[in-house]
């Protein structure tokens, strides 16, 4: 029986009025809100009291170095995981449940116990006490530590968001029949070889997939920053929100949002470019 | 019980035509089987007497009635699915009383309907089971028990038998044939395999391009071909046919002479096995390109008159690539064509 | 492969599974350990004088208890609004050819380039007056914008994966199309649609940004936690980390089967 017309229509209708109402709108409103002069024609206000900012510089520095530091280290943990899994007959679930365990943790959460492990007197400080590498309590997640705070929030975000690209790599992984890095091997190739000109070529929607998720998400980055150093360490997103939260200056928060999401849309747009497939290649 | 009338049927999809003002009667208990290539719309056909698909002109007739427009559950019939369609989430039981509990029949009804259907298919040892344990072939029973336990008016069978392997199909085959012959229950049956419908149908409805081109008995669709696409699709070794042109009512290939039933350029239409080998000064040239003995008997492909044309000869012939012999076809068992439209010339042989 | 490199690959897999369990390890420690704990050099790495008192401490603060309700409430409405509105659409865009289609699915994909929880700004305007400011339901409503997406394109790759044979075949034998659809699809796909559930329920639990800007006094638990991080001491820091970490860890060994249906497939 054919559907009348109007029925998939009414099945998207709720989703579509809902994303409208809290994407579309919300999307439109920060846009002009972040160009609202408050009443004065200068429309750009807003913007240069964010590029004004003594912390602007430092948040945009830090946000594209977390970024720029994370992501490749994710992409490239991830895929040595997912290829050990490939190699695994037995207690493969097992070792993929473990894996993906930091999907279901906060970044908030993954601050917290990133800062157990790196305050003061936290299990790092201990380990490298009971080495005889430090004489005591060492403070490693202060301002005046910024390259070691920088470390910890990298290693914080590695922790908790690997697992995501991991995800998204098995499953392009599976994709893969296995007869075509057979048929490369028994034509003479080399594991590495196989794996360089067969499974990475067809891995690259997967590839480009889990870049575009995981970069969007690192430029939110924010409650690990906030976890573990406060505000010693300003990024964009927790920026926005100081703005909003403490400053009460809606104008300079959207201004933040409309920033960060311009270059999260590069991003995509850049990886899209980039990692670009034509569909006739790919099984 | 009740027959089939499908009036100028026609289907469009977007701008394709599926199938073109499309008839065909299924008279109350009978088997027909719509049989032809891939694309070639039996399939929509039969989806739109289902109710599953929308015509886009004609109508839709069920024991009289006009089901056009009416859903598939008011229609009054069961289908058989290609991939059997047996509900994973239910016990076999449960799927083969699908049916019957949709009519809301009461309690001790279903549970006899069932026990014969099952009975009648042999998988009563699994009633209690999930589709999941079961072959292939098993999963193919509870789907036809199914279809039976509703005692339809009207049986759709969507290709049932082609994920089956070789051995199997040709055991459900037959066994299908019997059930349904105990059933008396009127069948269109879809398939591209030739065999399964000539062995199946009481008559045939050989489709092509949207179209209907022949409806008859499997006797005379594989014998008297009503165009030179059915002979060739029915049939394996499929029909040879030889160009020959005629003049006066006859025509010489090599030594051999033909009565046509008309003039012009002709299609001489003749079975692998309708023909006797003769010396080949006896009949028309034919030279062996390949002999492939084939147990049961010895298919020799070659050329004759510059058409291909393939031959069965017996087991025992001693044939051999490169030879040249003589055909001489069956003169009653000729299907004479005309080169043109490809369609069958009146008055045979 | 052979014995010392079989030894290499599992001594790496065996580092890997460390990296990710050592640290939650460690804050279950400091959460369980307390004040003593938290504060004690050098750190011990078994447990020792453990309670639940610790634990059950951190969760009679007041702020704490309401703070953790409030997340529960939010989730649980996120779930339920994310499915509601997703598994209809969903289902549209895996049973359905129409106009429109593209549209919806790239606008539910542009959603993924977006940085969704900032969106969060501008509404706390528009939910001051509506009323919503500083509830539950209002992260709810900013959750569901999060999960959504997901939400149906998840459910369309479940309901795509379900024979479109099996719906024909219940309208063969006498259902109508709500019939067959309560009797056959979603039996069938209930297993996924309870994975798609408790995901939606784990990305509002664990959202921060939208839910501190959306709430004062009504804070989830991530929204609290962030606001009283700086002046609490480190044993709750570390007992909030662990009470945030627990349901997601069991619910992610819930879901576990689906984790590809959820990530892998819907970001072809």
């Amino acid at each position: 029986m054919t559907a009348p017309r109007w029925i998939p229509y009414a099945l998207i209708a709720p989703a579509a009025l809902f994303l409208a109402a809290l994407f579309i709108v919300p999307l439109v409103q920060t846009i002009l809100l972040s160009f609202d002069g408050g009443g004065t024609p200068d429309h750009l206000a807003n913007y240069r009291k964010m590029a004004g900012d003594l912390n602007f510089t430092l948040a945009i520095r830090n946000t594209f170095l977390l970024v720029g530091v994370v992501v490749p280290i994710q992409l490239a943990l991830a895929m040595g995981m997912a290829v050990m899994l490939q190699k695994m007959s037995t207690g493969r679930d097992i070792v993929l449940w473990i894996w993906t365990i930091p999907l279901g943790v906060s970044d908030l959460a993954a601050g917290l116990v990133w800062l157990a492990l790196l305050q003061n007197s936290g299990y790092l400080n201990t380990v490298l006490f009971q080495l005889g590498l430090l004489d005591g309590p060492t403070p490693w997640l202060n301002a005046e530590t910024p390259v070691t705070l920088f470390v910890g929030i990298v290693l914080a975000e590695i922790w908790r968001a690997t697992a995501v690209v991991l995800i998204v790599l098995v499953a392009g992984f599976q994709l893969i029949p296995k007869e075509y890095s057979e048929a490369a091997e028994v034509f003479g190739a080399r594991s590495w070889t196989a794996f360089r000109l067969i499974t990475l070529p067809l891995l690259k929607p997967s590839i480009q997939s889990a870049l575009i998720l995981r970069t969007v998400l690192a430029f939110e980055v924010f409650a690990v920053v906030y976890a573990l150093g406060g505000r010693n360490m300003p990024v964009l997103v927790g920026e926005a929100y100081a703005w909003q939260y403490e400053n009460q200056n809606y104008g300079v928060a959207a201004a933040y949002a409309v920033l960060v999401m311009v270059i999260s849309l590069a991003a995509t747009v850049v990886y899209l470019y980039a990692l670009r497939t034509r569909p006739e290649t790919q099984p | 019980m009740a027959g089939i009338q499908i009036e100028r049927v026609g289907k469009r999809f977007g701008g394709a035509l599926a199938l073109d003002s499309v008839s065909l009667d299924v008279a109350d208990g009978e088997f027909v089987a719509l049989l032809g290539p891939s694309g070639c719309g039996k399939t929509t056909l039969l989806r739109i007497v289902a109710g599953l698909e929308t015509r886009s002109s004609g109508a839709v007739r069920i024991g009289g009635r006009d089901v056009s427009d009416l859903r598939p559950a008011d229609r009054g019939l069961a289908m058989v699915f290609q991939n059997y369609a047996v509900f994973p989430h239910m016990t076999v039981f449960d799927n083969v009383a699908f049916g019957l509990r949709m009519q809301k029949k009461p309690r001790e009804d279903i549970e006899r309907k069932v026990r014969r259907a099952a009975a009648l298919l042999q998988i009563e040892p699994y009633l209690d089971r999930y589709p999941a344990k079961l072959s292939g072939g098993q999963r193919q029973r509870v789907a036809v028990a199914r279809a039976l336990a509703v005692e339809p008016a009207v049986l759709l069978m969507d290709e049932p038998l082609s994920n089956l392997d070789a051995l199997l199909r040709l055991e459900m085959r037959a066994e299908l044939k019997s059930v349904l012959r105990e059933a008396k229950t009127t069948t269109l049956y879809v398939t591209h395999d030739q065999t399964e419908a000539m062995g199946l149908a009481d008559r045939i409805a050989v489709m092509q391009q949207g179209r209907i081109v022949q409806a008859d008995a499997p006797t005379t669709v594989y014998s008297r071909p009503a165009s030179t696409f059915v002979g060739g699709f029915v049939g394996s070794p499929p029909m040879n046919f030889v160009k020959v042109t005629a003049s006066g009512r006859s025509a010489r290939l090599d030594a051999l002479d033909l009565r046509p039933p008309a003039d012009g350029d002709l299609l001489l239409g003749f079975r692998g096995e309708d023909v006797q080998l003769v010396p080949p000064d006896e009949g028309m040239t034919f030279v062996v390109k390949v002999a492939e003995p084939m147990g049961s008997h010895l298919l020799l492909t070659g050329s004759a008159a510059g058409c291909p044309v393939r031959v069965v000869a017996p087991p025992t012939a001693s044939v051999h690539a490169g030879d040249r012999l003589g055909l001489r076809p069956d003169p009653d068992r000729i299907a004479w064509m005309s080169q043109d439209s490809g369609l069958a010339l009146d008055g045979h042989a | 492969m052979t014995g010392a490199r079989r030894l290499m690959f599992w001594s790496g897999v065996a580092a890997l599974c460390a990296w990710v369990l050592v640290p939650i390890y460690l804050i279950a420690l400091g959460a369980f350990g307390g004040r003593a704990a938290a504060f004690r050099w050098p750190k011990a790495f078994t447990l020792v004088n453990a309670s639940l008192e610790q634990l059950a401490t951190f969760l009679r603060i007041e702020g704490v208890w309401n703070a953790a309700l409030n997340s529960v409430i939010a989730a649980s409405l996120t779930m339920a609004l994310s499915l509601l509105l997703g598994a209809p659409a969903g289902y549209a865009l895996a049973r359905y050819r129409f106009r429109g289609a593209g549209a919806f699915r790239l606008m539910v994909l542009l959603t993924r380039a977006f940085p969704l929880a900032i969106l969060a700004l501008p509404l706390t305007v528009v939910f001051i007056r509506a009323g919503l400011y500083d509830t539950p339901f209002g992260v709810a409503l900013v959750h569901t914008a999060l999960a959504l997406p997901f939400a149906a394109l998840v459910t369309a790759g479940l309901f795509a994966g379900i024979p479109r044979e099996l719906e024909e075949a219940a309208w063969v034998f006498g259902c109508s199309r709500l019939q067959a659809f309560m009797r056959v699809v979603l039996p069938l796909a209930l297993p996924g649609l309870a994975a798609a559930a408790i995901f939606a329920f784990v990305i509002s639990w664990n959202e921060v940004f939208a839910a501190s800007v959306l709430t004062v006094r009504n804070r989830t638990l991530t929204a609290y936690l962030l606001t009283v991080l700086a002046e609490s001491p480190l044993h709750y820091r570390f007992a909030g980390g662990f009470v945030l970490i627990v349901p997601s860890v069991v619910f992610i060994f819930a879901v576990r089967r689906y984790l590809f249906a959820l990530w892998g497939v819907s970001n072809r």
